[in-house]
């Protein structure tokens, strides 16, 4: 009786998340990100593409730090082919050392508006578009409203949008899968060693749809995802969901 | 095919013209005047002062005499051909080919045109119509040929047409000074009786031209179609053009969409029936008050999807001023090219569809935006951090060498650089604290220094010696020293960018 009960419950999970858009994936079509345990937060463990991410940044050295992550996650995005939009008000990123990251700058299509308000517009119309792998949109403003167009846009042609907010004076709720704040750490060195190590990030999920928020430690090191040695702490109370 | 041609006579262009601006100056003489040698000479006048018997050439005192309450204008050089240009366009209503005829008219290649407003007479009509609902006077002829179109407008009262092969008989009476002949020459032909062509048509080709030199005979031969003669046009003609002709002027949006969607279809069935797709296309609305604007589009590949072309218009379409009503549409393809279906002409390794997808996505983007909004970055082989990276427009363009890894570089770059206060323990070491934007850094780890120098041959100036900082929070930077070893030197400090 228990068990069965169990399996219609198991069932009804499952078509929960059809319903809310996320698809069982077949096993090999399934792309690994490199992230190790933080693709386990997801729902069907792995890191939702054609979905949309926030990153929430206060600090311009965050922004730094955000994008190097993006362009982490980017690599694997680009394998396929395609090419990446990058829509910007004020654009201060350096294209060549995207390359660190495993990404060519050269399949990066910059569009710099010189109007705010265009932002979501060109963000929204690349959205659309089928044959784009990712478009990275770097604003200030996202309303809940103008986050949902985003979605639906999404929900048509299954394109990976990254929403980076920059300078984010209070957090609203938006549609986006999930939220993130990439924060940089002191990095690592062998003892009495001299110099910076390699990137390292304290990367938190703070809100996912569906799936279970917490915050790792990564490094980036030799074009790969590196967890460091600080576990992943879950936070049960920031377990939230929304939409 | 035989042609046609119109030419009209602006009679009294400039007073027209002024008298469309302020509306009292119809009832009066007016006249335009020239200062020469310290008098004022009489350059054009309206009809008002012509039956007063002003002529040109008479000086402004002596008109003032003859046509009391003569109002004089002053003459601005060049005034005419700004107007006739003006007009020529309004022109293109009626056939793509218009000239201006300086000083004082137009030649239209009407060739197949006239059936369009139901003949020739109805056409010449229309036009006599319209012009004056405008404003402005004007003798309109047609003939075969250019010469003797403009002959028939300007010393004929009756019989403005001359029908085809018609041009001999047409000239028959008419004065010599119908064939566009100098002063001097005409002066000579009066002297010697020559009152009318016909009374010199007839003479040997070799006399006329031993008494009055070649220029009589080409005049001749050209109005009756012996000589070759060709219209220069204003617009160089495109050879893709669609246009729409409205029998009632359209002002809705909706309208105007549908009518526009159509114009699209016609062009882009035809290119694609040709194997040619769209690069840039430029929509011109006329409209019934005698204004038009025009909206353009470029595209980044060559295009034939009706939809896609529309949508690139549509996004102008806020700047459509339709007035009162528009009447005319004209579509014309300035640039085409060879379009294949297989453009995988962006990125290797994609399929083909996608590129387009990109393209479309791309034109759209630039015509809302502005095309040079939209940039890659190719690699340089420089070191120093702002030459890097070429920006470039161009989405075809591959990179020539490759993108250099050896140096770690920051993924925010400061453009400028910004000064920041610093404090270093010894000279050519890394700073051990910096302030910046009132915010005190501690510098915990650092790596350098990298020096740059600038590119002697680019530019002059001196070297940076760039160091990646670490602070005791783990945020990374990259800072820079300016030189410092010559004696005087100071070394000051800069921030350049933000490491992830």
């Amino acid at each position: 009786m228990t068990a069965t009960k169990k399996e219609i419950i198991t069932k009804l999970r499952q078509d929960l998340l059809g319903w809310e858009g996320f698809r069982p994936v077949p096993p090999e079509e399934r792309q690994s990100f490199g992230l190790g345990a933080i693709e386990s937060a997801f729902p069907n463990q792995m890191f939702p593409t054609g979905a949309l991410h926030e990153f929430i940044s206060t600090r311009p050295e965050f922004t730094a730090a955000i994008g190097g992550f993006i362009a982490g996650i980017m690599q694997t995005l680009l394998e396929k082919g395609g090419v990446c939009v990058w829509v910007s008000y004020t654009r201060r990123i350096y294209p060549p050392a995207l390359k660190r990251f495993g990404v060519n700058p050269d399949r990066i299509i910059f569009i710099d508006v010189t109007r705010e308000k265009d932002v979501l517009w060109v963000t929204e119309e690349a959205l659309k578009c089928h044959g784009i792998a990712a478009v990275i949109c770097e604003t200030r403003l996202l309303s809940f409203m103008e986050s949902r167009r985003l979605q639906l846009a999404i929900e048509q042609s299954q394109v990976t949008g990254f929403i980076l907010r920059k300078d984010v004076k209070h957090l609203n709720t938006t549609a986006c899968a999930a939220r993130w704040t990439v924060r940089p750490l002191r990095s690592k060195l062998r003892a009495g060693m001299p110099g910076v190590g390699f990137p390292r990030w304290q990367v938190e999920l703070l809100k996912v749809r569906n799936g279970q928020p917490g915050s790792w430690t990564l490094e980036w090191k030799n074009n790969a995802f590196l967890h460091s040695e600080t576990e992943h702490i879950v936070k049960p109370d920031t377990q939230r969901r929304y939409a | 095919m035989p042609k046609r041609f119109v030419s009209i006579w602006f009679r009294y262009l400039l007073t027209d013209r002024e008298a469309i601006r302020q509306k009292s100056l119809r009832q009066l003489p007016v006249a335009f005047t020239e200062p020469d040698h310290g008098r004022l000479l009489v350059t054009a006048m309206n009809s008002n002062a012509e039956q007063c018997g002003v002529k040109p050439g008479m000086t402004a005192a002596d008109a003032r005499v003859i046509a009391p309450g003569i109002q004089l204008f002053e003459t601005k050089a060049g005034r005419n051909i700004k107007l006739l240009k003006g007009l020529a366009e309004w022109c293109l209503r009626y056939t793509p080919l218009v000239m201006v005829d300086a000083p004082d008219g137009l030649l239209l290649d009407v060739t197949g045109c006239t059936h369009l407003k139901g003949g020739e007479t109805e056409f010449l009509k229309d036009m006599v119509g319209r012009l004056r609902a405008l404003g402005y006077t004007i003798r309109p002829g047609m003939a075969d040929t250019i010469g003797c179109a403009w002959a028939v407008a300007r010393c004929v009262e009756s019989g403005l047409i001359v029908p085809p092969g018609g041009q001999r008989n047409a000239l028959m009476p008419l004065p010599p000074a119908c064939l566009r002949l100098g002063v001097d020459l005409l002066i000579k032909l009066n002297e010697l009786g020559f009152y009318q062509v016909r009374s010199f048509i007839y003479l040997p080709k070799s006399d006329l031209k031993r008494r009055f030199g070649a220029s009589i005979i080409l005049r001749l031969y050209q109005a009756l179609g012996q000589e070759a003669e060709f219209l220069l046009p204003l617009k160089e003609p495109v050879p893709y053009s669609e246009r729409i002709a409205l029998l009632e002027p359209i002002r809705t949006r909706e309208v105007i969409e549908t009518t526009v969607h159509a114009l699209i279809d016609t062009l882009c069935k035809r290119l694609y029936g040709e194997g040619l797709g769209l690069r840039s296309a430029v929509l011109t609305y006329l409209r019934i008050d005698g204004k038009s604007g025009q909206l353009s589009i470029g595209t980044n590949h060559p295009s034939q999807r009706t939809d896609h072309v529309f949508k690139l218009f549509a996004l102008q379409f806020d700047q459509v001023a339709p007035g009162l009503g528009i009447e005319i549409f004209i579509l014309d393809a300035t640039k085409t090219e060879p379009a294949s279906d297989q453009q995988n002409v962006l990125w290797n390794g994609k399929p083909a569809a996608d590129s387009e997808e990109v393209a479309e996505l791309l034109d759209n983007v630039g015509a809302r935006v502005g095309k040079d909004q939209i940039h890659r970055y190719l690699p340089q082989e420089h070191h120093w951090p702002e030459r890097a990276a070429e920006n470039t427009t161009n989405l075809t363009q591959m990179p020539e060498c490759a993108w250099p890894e050896d140096h770690i570089r920051p993924v925010q770059l400061l453009e400028p650089p910004e000064p920041i206060e610093a404090m270093a323990l010894t000279p050519d070491y890394a700073p051990r604290q910096f302030v910046y934007r009132h915010e005190r850094h501690i510098i915990v780890n650092a790596d350098g220094p990298e020096r740059i120098s600038h590119e002697w041959w680019i530019e002059d100036g001196g070297y940076r010696d760039y160091y990646v900082a670490e602070d005791e929070e783990g945020m990374r930077y990259w800072l820079f020293g300016t030189p410092n070893d010559l004696p005087g030197q100071t070394r000051r400090w800069f921030i350049h960018g933000y490491f992830p």
